[in-house]
């Protein structure tokens, strides 16, 4: 093998170990800092002689071994620091034993287990949003540095520093490095769900002639939620997670025009949905629907996606039934953005009228003030309604509010048909 | 990223001889390790082309072929859909799937066309893409 198709291997193999090497050597070391210290080690070790002896059968194997021995020279060293002069292995039978503690029925599958308490390490709710996504990119994504920057358009800089300042924030609150049980475990989840879900919304803002790697965030969101869902079958909102997001990742090459302009839903070319991912977020719903209990967030959403999956036209959509699903997420969410949603969708089953009463009904909700998608949606049904002049001002109005230069030409274009 | 992994077929696929129960289980088992991974999109085996058929398409006419076809070389036995970050990636995962067949095999992986890799060619595009993106990152450390 040529070093250069070497050294793509050894990226590759990165990729699909890292996450895997880092959690298992946090479990030894219990710190998710030293664990990736650790982790780097033992790819300096493949960087050095893989290019000689080759990439070995099983990479993974290799990697854990030596990062395994640096580990315990590591523990070695704290110990002796730390005064204590116990026996290093009974440190480390004392440490399985408290590993093994936590670990509940998962003896058939301690690797999964490793990889779920640093999803909820990184996830930490101690952490800052911004942290918590960048660890998860980093520890769970492999992302480099500059990779995660440019993701969130940010400078490396700062992200370096996140990095930095929430490992040392998870070691000060001494957080405890295991898998939340019981009634803890919901809450934490929700955490975790947070940070994919914001990472894949990060990626799907991205308008598909913007860098390639904001797209791809994605791709990483949608890896790492199905991850999760195979490492807890039991727990429907990952899998509703899942079902939301492959359901909106099959739209991504139907929501941008030529010119990178953005297309609504009503006007997309449903051809060009990718009827493979909507295969999978059907699926994954039909999963956590199975699992019974009552519907959470991303479930409710997931199932208005698959409303909309399901239907070859935006007139044959099921209408009262996506109406019926935001009543219900109405209930468990109380936002406004969700309410005006709603309306949309009432607007659509029983006539412009009922849906402008409900949008009426908002204007005055402090979140939706400077939200330009209450004046246009209040546009779109006053143009339904016949209501022409008044229409446009709502569309100019929109047009005013919005950031995004493409909606604005967008609006602005539906105030002059108006 | 997205490749289809095909899966060369052989005389014996061919003849629809059905794969060893120690070779289902570790293909079960590979299987497996793709969806943990979130890496599989889709996967299939398919019958031998005693089963299929083929079209010809030369101008307007369209002629009809029955299967079986005679280039095993040319015809595939199976198919994975996976997403990965590169053909790295791929190639590694492929290391590690196991024999598929007894004897000599081969898979072949190609990439999925994306939506954006039909409007690369523009350079100026390119650049004032760059630009941009240097613009917003600007913007966003003055925050």
């Amino acid at each position: 093998m040529s070093s250069g198709a070497t050294q793509r291997a050894i990226d590759a193999v990165w990729r699909i170990e890292s996450a895997r090497l880092i959690a298992g050597l946090a479990g030894l070391v219990r710190d998710v800092g030293v664990a990736e210290d650790l982790a780097q080690d033992a790819l300096v070790a493949a960087l050095e002689q893989w290019p000689e002896s080759g990439v070995p059968d099983k990479p993974g194997a290799w990697l854990m071994a030596v990062g395994k021995r640096r580990a315990i020279d590591w523990l070695r060293h704290r110990n002796m620091r730390d005064g204590k002069h116990a026996e290093l292995s009974y440190e480390l039978e004392a440490r399985q034993e408290a590993g093994a503690l936590d670990i509940e029925a998962a003896a058939d599958d301690p690797v999964g287990d490793d990889l779920l308490r640093l999803i909820f390490t990184a996830c930490h709710p101690v952490l800052s949003t911004d942290a918590r996504v960048a660890l998860t990119l980093r520890l769970l994504g492999g992302l480099t540095t500059e990779e995660i920057a440019r993701s969130f358009l940010v400078p490396v800089s700062t992200v370096a520093q996140r990095i930095v300042r929430a490992k040392r924030t998870l070691s000060e609150a001494k957080v405890r490095y295991e898998v939340p049980r019981g009634v803890a475990l919901h809450a934490r989840l929700s955490s975790v769900l947070e940070v994919i879900y914001l990472i894949f919304n990060e990626g799907y803002s991205a308008s598909a002639g913007e860098d390639w790697i904001r797209p791809a965030l994605c791709e990483e969101a949608l890896r790492l939620a199905r991850i999760l869902a195979e490492l807890t079958p039991a727990e429907a909102e990952v899998h509703g997670l899942v079902a939301l997001l492959e359901i909106q990742a099959s739209r991504l090459r139907a929501r941008t025009g030529p010119a990178g302009e953005p297309i609504l839903l009503q006007d997309q070319n449903r051809a060009r949905w990718d009827y493979v991912l909507i295969g999978r977020g059907l699926g994954a719903l039909a999963r956590a629907e199975k699992l019974g209990g009552e519907p959470g967030p991303y479930g409710l959403q997931a199932a208005i996606a698959a409303c909309h999956a399901r239907a070859r036209t935006m007139e044959e959509t099921d209408w009262l039934r996506i109406v019926a699903l935001y009543d219900a997420l109405a209930e468990i969410t109380s936002s406004p953005v969700v309410e005006l949603n709603r309306a949309v969708a009432v607007a659509m089953a029983f006539g412009p009228a009922a849906g402008l009463e409900l949008v009426d009904a908002l204007r005055d909700a402090p979140q939706l003030q400077n939200y330009h998608l209450v004046p246009s949606v209040r546009g779109d049904l006053l143009a339904r309604l016949g209501r022409g002049a008044e229409a446009r001002i709502e569309f100019e109005r929109a047009a005013a509010l919005t950031e995004n230069a493409r909606e604005r030409a967008l609006l602005l274009a539906r105030a002059a048909a108006t | 990223m997205r490749f289809m992994v095909m899966v060369r077929a052989t005389a014996s696929t061919e003849a629809g001889e059905l794969p060893s129960e120690a070779l289902l289980r570790a293909m079960t088992q590979f299987n497996e390790e793709l969806v943990k991974a979130g890496v599989m999109l889709a996967g299939e085996g398919l019958q031998p082309s005693s089963k299929g058929a083929r079209i010809r398409f030369s101008g307007a006419k369209r002629t009809v072929i029955d299967g079986p076809f005679t280039e095993t070389k040319e015809l595939i036995a199976g198919f994975w859909l996976w997403q990965v970050k590169s053909l790295d990636e791929a190639i590694e995962w492929v290391k590690r799937c196991p024999n598929p067949m007894d004897g000599e095999s081969e898979i072949e992986i190609r990439q999925v066309y994306e939506t954006d890799d039909f409007g690369e060619e523009f350079t100026p595009e390119l650049r004032e893409r760059e630009q941009r993106i240097a613009e917003q990152i600007a913007a966003n450390a003055r925050r």
